[in-house]
Order: structure tokens, then sequence, then C-alpha cells
């Protein structure tokens, strides 16, 4: 069997998400792989909502917000991008795989951008492999 | 009611008319054909004229700043602007003068571009002979106008709208809004129009009604929102801000206030019809909600499939049903009116067109939308009515009843390109075996989103081939369809064989758009759709004020411009709502008792009640608030006892004796009603239609008011011809004018032979103001009547003489 990677979202309710509605409604196909949370802007996601992901063994993380200069909060975006490369230092420091993580911009009129960054992610996280805290998991799940 | 201002006052009529004329080039329009300097010339120094002054453009900002400064400054006190129709721009100039301290009746405007310049390019000195005749007789009629005072009346603060389509109910939501009480009508028995038989919207592809159900059931819920559905407008009386409405009730067999919409007596009922809703593909029942969501969720009888069984009584805990019930009538006081009545898919029925009514396998684009849907009659599988089964492949057809010859030689704007792209797109994701095909003449894709939709169905390898296909055939065993197409494209004529074949039929009027119109004392554009009041600017507006349009009924348009529309009449009527009153025209009737000899004829002629004969003590009462000023009474009254402020008879008489000062034997005077034929006449103009320059249009407010004096007088004087041009039969803006005016027809033909005129130099015709070609077809073929009369017309003036 191979892998399917179970990839989790967070997208702002302005660009991305309604991205994401538009790619629905034009039928742009992307894996179903991906699991989306809706948030008001980008700049809500709280570095502890990525770890914690990780750590109930998601797969990848994907931050989805506006383009800089079109934030719908004029700048929650940037703090955004500031909290991301923070978790990515994170990760790093612990020895995971950074790239499990990442952030783009999509605006509201680029479902078919949506779609492509979905599938692309989903082949990249593919490449890695699960999840090594989920591997641990199972495992323990195994040995009871 | 409030009644407005009693009797009009001729306020300063003792006043020695001083007279500014001011001439148009309108950039190049008027001056390319007028020596416009040479009618100023011409008319500079006549009696009463103070001031000339020729303007290049004298709309604009400045000019108009210009003529106020004029006014102040050479004390004029008529104000004369030859330009463009009066249809156009006279109440830019009233609101001009006025706002310098005139009256703004005190204006008169002679049409130098719709009536010659435009329709004159190759005559150029006829042509401005033309506009000096028109400004002189302009002059003529300004120097006996006189100040009218204008009524104010009340506006009643809720709204009519007919037709619960998107623009309906867009237009209802943002009154009610606006906290407006809201009269939404609806003849069938939900709202929701076309748009919920509909499975996608284009370009997006979006699912349709669930956009629009959840619109609906605000509509349904909104406390400013009084749904009549199931009702229908019976007749509709009244002006501006005071509309009284008749209403129908229909019967629908059950009781609007307890149906809970349960569906209990629907399940029980053995009655099954076609349902309509479906286009007959899919059945209901005689008791019956059409779709799933209607709005209001109640049950409606159709009292003539319904075999009285009783079933339905049986099983209805709420006692709601009452099969006995007849239509009711009642009547409505309304400020303001909406029409959102929508259109209608081409029926390809009556013409049968790619023996749509012989081959099962030819469907409308509309019984498409309702065989794919969800909710449809076969669940939303994709099958054909002739063996149930998937079709292997598709054609559609476009511009079926459309870009046709005659009177739908228009497009549907691209609406029926989309849909077609549209249900192309849903076929491709839920079958994508299936080869399609679309014959097309262009694709026509100008709106936002259509071209890139377009763009993608190419792409996902649907065929287009440019050719619409000149013959059908059905195979007998298969019923599968050979049609034979010339691609004009790669130059080849080719057989192909579809499965199915679906029709693209076009955006066109209601059937019955006419009496609609009738009923609203609206007209209609050749196209059949509703006449908008001006097609740049106030696409929105009827020539009826407090009239508004909203959706397809005006003309062809997708859902976007449908909604715009609707939140646009919307905001005309809440404008004129919120004001509370609203100024009334003042040129309207007036009565004067000293001539008067208590008959009835004035009572008979007006269609509006506004004469009454009080037979007891033989007076005349006339209500000022009732009259809609269309002449007809002054017309018919045998002791010249109703004077017709704007347009009196000593007015019209002035126009007519300076129109046959010179040369009256190579004139055709035409007196035209404001609302048909000289609205016909300007279309003539503005589509640039040539035509010889004899006539000399007077414009009168009604056929029904030409009268037998003004048209004895032109006689006398020794006019060419004289044609009086109304509305067509049955059109007449004020209902019946032209009908008085048929009846005239008789005592003017009597006069003539009286006189010895030749019968032919009269002429009666019915011309609609879409109809531009038929008025430059009457002006060529009465010029040349003209033309081969003048000889009898030479001997005629020699006897007399």
């Amino acid at each position: 069997m191979t892998f399917e990677p179970k990839i989790l979202a967070f997208c702002c309710n302005w660009c991305s998400y309604a991205g994401a509605d538009l790619a629905g409604v034009s039928r742009y196909q992307y894996p179903p792989n991906v699991r989306i949370i809706r948030m008001m802007c980008s700049g809500r996601v709280d570095p502890e909502f990525i770890l914690h992901a990780f750590q109930k063994g998601i797969d990848g993380v994907m931050v989805i917000g506006c383009h800089i200069g079109d934030c719908h909060y004029v700048s929650g975006n940037l703090e955004a991008e500031k909290k991301v490369k923070m978790v990515k230092k994170l990760l790093k420091m612990v020895g995971f795989e950074s790239d499990r993580l990442a952030l783009e911009w999509v605006s509201a009129a680029e479902g078919l951008r949506f779609s492509r960054l979905i599938t692309d992610f989903v082949e990249k996280v593919k490449l890695l492999g699960p999840n090594p805290l989920r591997k641990k998991e199972e495992k323990i799940k195994l040995k009871r | 009611m409030e009644e407005p201002c009693k009797e009009k006052e001729r306020v300063g009529s003792s006043e020695e008319p001083r007279i500014g004329v001011y001439i148009c080039q309108c950039g190049t329009n008027i001056a390319m054909t007028v020596n416009c300097e040479a009618v100023a010339e011409a008319v500079k120094n006549l009696p009463n004229v103070v001031w000339t002054k020729v303007n290049k453009f004298t709309c604009s900002d400045g000019t108009l700043q210009m003529i106020q400064d004029d006014i102040k400054k050479h004390h004029l006190n008529r104000v004369i602007v030859a330009s463009c129709s009066p249809r156009l721009h006279e109440p830019t100039f009233r609101k001009c003068i006025e706002a310098a301290g005139l009256n703004p009746y005190v204006f008169e405007m002679a049409n130098l571009r719709e009536q010659c310049s435009w329709v004159h390019v190759r005559e150029k000195e006829k042509a401005t002979s033309k506009a000096i005749d028109l400004v002189k007789m302009a002059i003529a009629k300004a120097r006996l106008i006189h100040p009218l005072e204008i009524p104010v009346v009340p506006v009643t603060n809720r709204a009519l709208i007919v037709g619960g389509g998107p623009a309906g109910m867009r237009a209802a939501l943002d009154l009610g809004d606006m906290g407006f009480d809201v009269y939404l009508i609806e003849r069938q028995p939900s709202i929701g129009g076309i748009m919920c038989q509909l499975d996608k919207v284009f370009p997006t592809v979006d699912c349709s009604i669930c956009l629009e159900g959840p619109m609906m059931s605000d509509v349904g819920k909104h406390p400013r929102i009084h749904l009549l559905t199931y009702h229908e407008v019976s007749k509709v009386e009244g002006y501006v801000g005071n509309f009284h409405v008749e209403i129908i009730k229909k019967n629908r067999g059950i009781d609007v206030e307890l149906c809970n919409g349960c569906g209990a007596c629907v399940d029980v009922c053995p009655v099954m019809v076609p349902n309509e809703y479906d286009l007959g593909l899919g059945p209901r029942k005689a008791i019956y909600k059409p779709f799933p969501q209607v709005v209001p969720n109640i049950v409606t009888i159709d009292a003539e499939n319904c075999i009285n069984c009783g079933l339905c009584e049986l099983v209805c805990e709420k006692d709601c049903i009452n099969r006995n019930d007849e239509d009711e009538k009642f009547t409505l006081d309304v400020g303001t009116i909406i029409l959102a009545t929508g259109f209608e898919s081409y029926d390809p029925r009556e013409k049968n067109d790619y023996h749509y009514n012989d081959y099962p396998n030819v469907i409308t684009s509309i019984e498409f939308e309702r065989i794919i849907n969800a909710s449809g009659p076969t669940l939303g599988h994709l099958v054909r009515p002739s063996d149930g089964k998937v079709p292997k492949s598709i054609g559609y057809i476009q511009c079926i009843g459309t870009r046709d010859r005659g009177d739908s030689s228009y497009c549907s704007g691209g609406i029926c390109c989309m849909n077609t792209l549209k249900d192309a797109s849903i076929v491709t994701l839920k079958y994508p075996e299936i080869e399609q095909t679309v014959f097309y003449i262009d694709m026509r894709t100008p709106k936002k989103g259509y071209e890139e939709l377009y763009t993608s169905i190419r792409k996902s390898g649907v065929r287009f081939i440019r050719g619409k296909p000149s013959d059908i055939r059905e195979d007998p065993r298969t019923h599968n369809l050979i049609l034979t197409v010339e691609n004009t494209l790669l130059g080849t004529v080719d057989d192909i064989e579809v499965e199915l074949l679906v029709l693209a039929t076009g955006v066109v009027p209601r059937k019955d758009a006419h009496e609609i119109a009738r009923l609203f004392h609206i007209n209609r554009t050749a196209d059949g759709f509703f006449m908008e009041r001006q097609s740049s600017l106030a696409p929105i507006d009827t020539p009826m004020d407090g009239i508004f349009l909203a959706g397809a009924c005006q003309g062809p348009m997708d859902i976007p411009s449908a909604i715009a529309f609707g939140r646009g009449a919307a905001t005309a009527a809440g404008i004129l709502m919120l004001a509370k009153e609203v100024k009334v025209p003042g040129d309207i009737a007036q009565h004067n008792p000293e001539k008067c000899v208590p008959c009835v004829i004035c009572e008979q002629a007006c269609p509006y009640g506004a004469w009454k004969l009080d037979r007891e003590k033989k007076t005349v009462h006339f209500t000022a608030a009732l009259c809609k000023g269309c002449g007809t009474c002054a017309a018919q009254c045998p002791r010249g006892a109703i004077t017709m402020l704007g347009f009196t008879d000593d007015q019209i008489m002035a126009q007519i004796e300076e129109a046959l000062k010179e040369n009256p034997e190579d004139k055709i005077l035409a007196l035209l009603c404001n609302w048909c034929c000289y609205a016909g006449a300007d279309t003539a103009g503005v589509a640039k239609m040539q035509y010889p320059t004899e006539m000399r249009i007077i414009r009168i407010k009604c056929s029904g008011a030409a009268n037998l004096r003004w048209i004895e007088r032109a006689f006398d004087l020794g006019a060419g011809m004289v044609f009086v041009g109304g509305c067509h039969i049955g059109d007449c803006h004020y209902i019946s004018g032209n009908e008085f005016m048929l009846r005239r027809e008789k005592r003017i033909r009597a006069m003539l032979d009286k006189k010895g005129i030749n019968q032919d130099r009269f002429r009666l015709e019915w011309v609609s103001a879409a109809e531009g070609t038929m008025f430059q077809t009457l002006a060529i073929e009465m010029s040349q009547k003209l033309k081969a009369l003048k000889k009898d017309f030479h001997v005629t003036t020699k006897n007399s003489a």
C-alpha cells in the first residue's frame, strides 16, 4: 500500500479559504489528503497549533494566507511569516524535518494555484514519508 | 389620496415675452447638416426674440450656466433650445431655467437633431430651411406660453413588485430593508422564477438553487415583504406616488394561512399530471408543490385537473383544503411599481425547429437543465428521452429562435452561448466519456469570467464547429440524429451523428409581454422587451413616472445583471418614496366654465374619470389630480371650453401658421403623439434613417388631442399634406386617445370632401416608439405622394382662386 500523507492546512478566511472555494467551484482537482481549518487570518495561526498537529502525527502542515500587502487585516500575514520562520527553526533544532511545514500565499482568485500548491505539497510529503512521531505512536499501539 | 393644488393659474401672463434662443451644434451632430449660424441669423430679429446664440454643446455644464446668466442679464422670460429631442433633454433644460428663477414651463425645444440633421444628412440646404422653420415654430409657440403651476402630490410609501425571480426578489429585499412595505406579486405558486429551474449558473458553474434558495427564504421571512404568490395584476390606475392596482387572488384551493406544507395531501392525491416546472418531463399531483424548495412552503390545488375525490381533505390535519374557493379581487394603493416579469426561453414547438416536435432526442436547454438537475425527473442522471440510456454523444445548436430574420434578429447577449458552455462543463465533469459538439454562429462571451470558461471548455476537448446545421434526420432504429452542417472554417460539409441534441434556445419576451405593457401603459422595443426611458442613462426608468424595470423583462440579461437591475430599481423607487412627495406635470387640462355648456362629451372622452358631469346641478366637475394631460377632452369639446395647458389651441395654431407661412404646398404638417409616433421619429433619427425634408413635426401629447380645427386650419393655409400619427390601437399611452382620433377621422374626411380637398392629402397612421423604419417608410411614401399630388393641387388652388 502506498503511503497517503495526512496534511493539515490553515487557511485565512479572506484569501486562501476563498481560493480553495474557487478551486472547488472551478472543479480544479487536487488530492483528498488535505484537511482545511478556517482561520480569520493567517496571523492567528499560533505556533503551538502547528507543533500540536505534528505531535498528533500529522504528516505536513500548510499555513496559507493572503499575498503580502493584501492582508485583510493589514499586517496579519507578516506576523504569520515571522511565526512560521520561528517554528521552522525550532523544528530544525529538535531534528524534525522542517520541510513538513510550508507557508504559502493564495488570493481569492487563485483557485488553480491553490490546487497546484496542495498537489505539490502532498507529493513532497509523500517523498518524506510518514511523520516520525506518528511512527512511534503507531509502534506503541502495535506493542499493546 | 390628496388632491394637488386646485386650479392652475397663469402667472405673469401679462408680461411681454422676452425670448432667448439657443441653437446647438451638438458637436458636429447638428452642424454637419444644418448651418446653425444661418438659422440664428434667420431668427434673431423676429419679434420678441431678444437674445440668440449658437453653442457647441448646449447641454454642457458651462453652457447651462451661461443660459442662467443670460436669463438674468437680458431679463429673458422664455427660453428656446434648438437641439436634440425634448424626449431626451427637456428635463435638463427645464431644471436649468428653474434654477435661474423661471418657471420650468416657459421653455420650448426645437428638435434639430433626431428629426432634422440626422435624417437629412445629404440635403444640407433643405435641412437648414427646415431647421429655420422648426425654430420659428418654437418661437411662435413660445410667445404664447405661460408659466404653469406645478402640483405636488404625496407619495404612498408602499411598493408593488411584479414578478418573483432574482430581480424582483432583490428589489423586494432592498426596499424591505429600507423600511418600506413591499407587495411582491407572482403568478406561479412559488417565487424563484426561471433561476430555480436551472441546475447550475454560469460562468462559475455554481449550484443555482444553493444560491437562490436562501434568498427565497429571506424574502419569505422578511417582515416587510408581503408575498402574493398565485396572484395576478388585472388593472392599474393612478399616477406616480398614487397607483391603484387591482389584483386577482387566484383560487389556490387551500387556506394559505393554515397550510404548513407537510405534503400529506400530495402523497394521497391520485391524479398524476405532467409538471410544468419540469417542462412535462416528470409528473406532479393535482395538489402539488412544483419543486421541493417552494416559498411560501404551501401546496396548491390545480383546479383544472382535480377530480374532487376529497382524499386530501381526509388526510389534512389542519383542515386547510377549500376546494370550492373562488378567485378574489382586491385593490392595493402603492406609490411605486417595479416590473420584474422576466423572460421566456424560446419555444421551438411553434416553428418545429430541428424537428423538435418529431424527434424525441431533440431537447431544449431548459429541458436539459431539468434532466441534469438532482431534483429533476431523472434525479440528475443524464439520459436521453427515447430509451432512457446515457448518450454517448451530445450536440448543442446555438442561436435557436434568435439571430434570425425579422423580429428575432437580436442576440440574447451571450446567455445561450454561456449556458451551453456551462452545460458542456457539467457533462465533462459528470460524464467525461461523452463526446460533445457545439454548433455555433459566433461564440459570444463578453462578460466577466465568460471567456475564461470558454477557453477551459475548448481545452477540455469539446468540439466546436462554426456552422448551423442545415438539415437533421433521425435514424429510425437508434433514434440518433444525423446533422448536416457546413463547417464554415474548414469549408467542408459534414454529416455528424449525435445521440442527444440540445437546442440552445434564446431569451425571448414573455408571451403576454404585450398585455403587461398595456396594463402598465408602457412601451416595448422592436425585440418585444419593455422599453426603457432612455437606453444609456435611464435603463431602469420607463416613460411612466413611478414605474421601473428590473431584470430580463427589459432585455436579455444574465443573473448578475438582473440582480444589479433589481437593486437599481429598488433605489429608484426608494428615492421617490423617501421624498414623500413628488412634483407632477403642470401641463394638464383646465376648465373654462364660462364657455362650458354642460354636456357629457368630456366625461366620455376621459379614460381616467377626471371629468364628471353632475347631472342634477348641470355642472361639470374637473379633478386635476386624475388628469394625465392627453388633451383628448379638449379636442372633443364642441365649445372649446377646455384649455390644454402647455399645448393650447392658440399655441398649436401659431405653430401651424408659422410652419405653413412659406410654400405651404411643399410641406407635410405632422401632428405626432409624444409617446409613440414622435418617439418613432426620434428612433428613426437615432438610427440615421434618411427621409425627405417636407415634414414639419408638431409634438402633441396624444393623437386624441389632434383637433379637427387645427387640421382644417392647416388645409386653409394650403398645407400640402397633413399627417396625424399616434400609437397603435390598444397601445395608447392614455388608454383610448387614439380611438377618439380614429373616430374623428370620419369627420375630417367629411370636412375634406366639403372643401374639395383630395382625401390623399390627409393621413392617419399608427407608429410605435420602436418603429423607426416604419416612420422612415411613411415619410418617404408621403413625400412621393405629395409630389404626385402637386399637379392636382395646383389645379385646385387655381380653381379656388
